[in-house]
């Protein structure tokens, strides 16, 4: 490492008893959920109940668990011999939904709101709900105050913030002026806040009908009053989580590989968070590619291949220095990449995990990549 | 303006991908090698990453056609960065003259509805937007794109977001905004659309490639090429790389050579830097191995495959030519 960044101890956070939520976040395909996983299981095997949740539904990780189904219910996966536990579970967003649905309404108010295609869209789609849900089953988990550690993986956002700001437009949303404007119209013509916009409401109105059709307005307007009278306090609900992951016992792990988007993305959000006033614990870059011999630059390697080539001998030899060479200059390109982000955020630890040249399968896999990511020299 | 590659006819490039493997890096090229020759092209995004502009180095794109790039032997890139609010007040504005309703639904949060409650309102507007760039035609009657090449979301979503009208059919079974997505879907769901898959040859993009071209056809979207993104050429002989994974290479030899090039001093010296460059060989040929199996794997899936090299010095603006030029070569542009 050219430029020196603080080393990320991540056994001292996994021991420290207070540390209560570990949120992995980053853009996608980074490795979010292998790490999620492998900091579950390190911290089972030093001796804590811990969780982790997980939103991407990547089947081999899963099997490499022992998870074979989505059912939304934490599954003990092992037990270690320092008294830890390993649970894990992947989210089922509609399921989750529902079961706010149903924890909150009355039977046949649940049944009018589970059918309604708004709901059908909302609690199925992938935009904006899969964080609020994740959020939601993350508030779930700790209240329940069953684990002593929850390891989340955050949903692979087309961008990585809208994990904060899903819940918190969803809320406003549902909590919402437009959805007051919706369903009463005529109440929101009596404040003030409307006096200026009143002009404006027939327009509005009218230009939803004309751009939707009635019917849809017709069963947006049910949808929201079912919604609303079952439980008015949504963005309460959000701001509720939020604050949850605002608090100390709360750490985020940005997680990046060693590539110009995946990084740019973390220095987005290693900044987005001291924004919001999230706890930060540092980085972890994936997949970085190491050589055991980093004394042979990949200049002198090549030189000396060509030398080989030249004089037509140590065929083998040649081919090797250049497969070295090779390793060396990526090596250097992804060291660039660390250090424009270290460069621009000189107090963010990290720690860097090594590339493996196959995908994880089992809990050794997990292991492996736990003690690879404890290490601190 | 036929020429014999393996996608004539198609005038809809949709390209996704696993988060990771150059989705945009890759449409890019596919838009450069389309456009070579004297054509025009349009390359589009819609996820508000401003990722097409960073590809090319250039400052954030505003939600306009503009001509970013200039192909080989001519042709023309034009990029679009469509967002959501801006298409649908333009959408309410060409179909219905409402451009100040527009403004005024802004302001009272249509736009939060469109994106987070609905979002197939959303996904109809930008491809609604896409295919009209598609179907767009000159005074005289031309198209006025030879090709668009859309930058779609990543695999687990894209076909979802490519199935408008069953997306669009659960929320509105009649009305304005289920006959566009009629007519957008006859777009999508027609010859002239094929949706390519970018991958690496690691398990989980590879599964998640082939997951999604069924998914795909099973909606009734037109599937098209894989594009093997980052192939690393492999720098040994295949007899050597066996060796490596049997634990027979030959370790002396390679120690001679070191001592031969000059590299070690004293042959203790040189039989500790051939270990440590046989650890490499090692992993290298295990990845080789695998390589190859998901290789086969990809071939199953009965599509048409392109290799693009990985780029030693990372994808700068050479880059996207030299990916545009194998693009060429191989048969898909």
């Amino acid at each position: 490492m050219t430029k020196a960044a603080p080393v990320l101890d991540i056994d001292a956070i996994l021991d420290d008893r207070a540390t209560r939520i570990i949120v992995c976040c980053g853009s996608g395909g980074v490795g979010k959920t292998t790490t999620a996983a492998a900091l579950g299981l390190r911290a089972a095997e030093r001796g804590r109940c811990a969780v982790v949740l997980t939103v991407d539904p990547a089947r081999r990780l899963a099997q490499s668990m022992g998870l074979t189904e989505l059912d939304n219910t934490p599954r003990l996966v092992a037990r270690t011999e320092a008294g830890g536990q390993l649970y894990a579970m992947m989210l089922d967003m509609k399921r989750t939904f529902d079961e706010i649905i149903e924890a909150h309404a009355d039977p046949e108010r649940a049944r009018q709101i589970l059918s309604n295609p708004f709901y059908q869209s909302l609690s199925s789609s992938f935009s904006g709900t899969q964080e609020y849900m994740a959020m939601e089953k993350l508030g779930q988990l700790r209240r329940s105050d069953e684990w002593d550690l929850i390891v989340v993986d955050t949903p692979p956002s087309r961008s990585a913030l809208d994990f904060l700001d899903a819940p918190e437009r969803l809320g406003r949303f549902l909590d919402g002026r437009f959805i007051r404007l919706l369903t009463a119209p005529a109440k929101a013509g009596g404040r003030s806040a409307f006096r200026l916009l009143n002009a404006g409401l027939g327009l509005v109105a009218g230009a939803m009908t004309k751009l939707l059709g009635a019917q849809v307005i017709k069963d947006l307007q049910t949808f929201v009053s079912a919604l609303d009278a079952v439980f008015g306090g949504f963005r309460q609900r959000a701001e509720m989580t939020y604050r949850l992951l605002q608090a100390h016992g709360t750490a985020f792990l940005v997680v990046a590989a060693p590539e110009r988007d995946a990084m740019r993305e973390a220095a987005y959000f290693v900044e987005r968070l001291a924004e919001e006033r999230m706890p930060l614990a540092g980085l972890v870059v994936n997949r970085v590619h190491v050589s055991p011999l980093t004394r042979l630059s990949a200049a002198r390697s090549t030189a000396a291949a060509e030398d080989l080539e030249a004089k037509g001998e140590h065929e083998l030899t040649a081919a090797v220095l250049r497969l070295h060479a090779a390793r060396m200059q990526l090596a250097a390109r992804e060291g660039r990449e660390r250090d424009h982000f270290v460069s621009a955020h000189p107090t963010v630890p990290v720690v860097q995990v090594p590339a493996m040249w196959h995908d994880v399968h089992d809990l050794d896999g997990l292991r492996e990549i736990g003690t690879l990511l404890a290490k601190t020299a | 303006m036929d020429r014999d590659t393996d996608w004539d006819g198609v005038r809809l490039h949709v390209v996704t991908g696993k988060g990771g493997t150059g989705k945009t890096t890759v449409a890019a090229a596919l838009a450069l090698a389309l456009a070579s020759g004297g054509r025009k092209v349009l390359l589009v995004e819609v996820e508000g990453r401003q990722g097409i502009a960073q590809v090319f180095d250039l400052p954030p794109l505003p939600y306009e056609e503009r001509r970013i790039a200039v192909a080989p032997g001519g042709g023309d890139v034009y990029a679009l960065a469509v967002d959501p609010e801006e298409a649908m007040l333009e959408y309410m504005e060409m179909f219905y003259g409402m451009r100040r309703a527009g403004r005024a639904l802004t302001r009272m949060g249509i736009v939060d509805f469109a994106t987070t409650v609905a979002p197939g309102f959303r996904d109809v507007l930008v491809t609604g937007k896409t295919t009209e760039a598609v179907r767009r035609k000159d005074r005289s009657g031309r198209r006025v794109y030879d090709a668009v090449v859309l930058d779609a979301p990543p695999t687990g979503r894209i076909t979802r977001f490519l199935n408008v009208t069953q997306e669009v059919a659960g929320l509105a079974k009649v009305g304005p905004i289920k006959n566009h997505s009629e007519l957008v879907a006859g777009v999508l769901k027609s010859p002239e659309t094929a949706v390519h898959f970018v991958t690496l040859l690691e398990e989980m993009p590879v599964q998640e490639t082939l997951d999604g071209i069924t998914e795909l056809r099973s909606a009734g979207l037109p599937s098209g090429g894989v594009f093997i993104n980052m192939v690393r050429e492999s720098l040994l002989p295949q007899a050597a790389l066996d060796s490596a994974v049997k634990g027979t290479f030959d370790v002396a030899e390679l120690a001679l050579g070191l001592k031969a090039a000059g590299l070690a001093d004293g042959p203790d010296d040189a039989t500790e830097i051939a270990e440590a460059l046989l650890e490499e060989v090692v992993e290298h040929a295990r990845r080789t191995e695998l390589e190859h199996r998901e290789r086969a794997t990809l071939a199953e899936a009965g599509a048409p495959r392109y290799e693009l090299p990985l780029l030693a010095d990372g994808v700068d603006l050479a880059g996207l030519y030299e990916l545009a030029e194998t693009m060429r070569i191989q048969g898909a542009a």
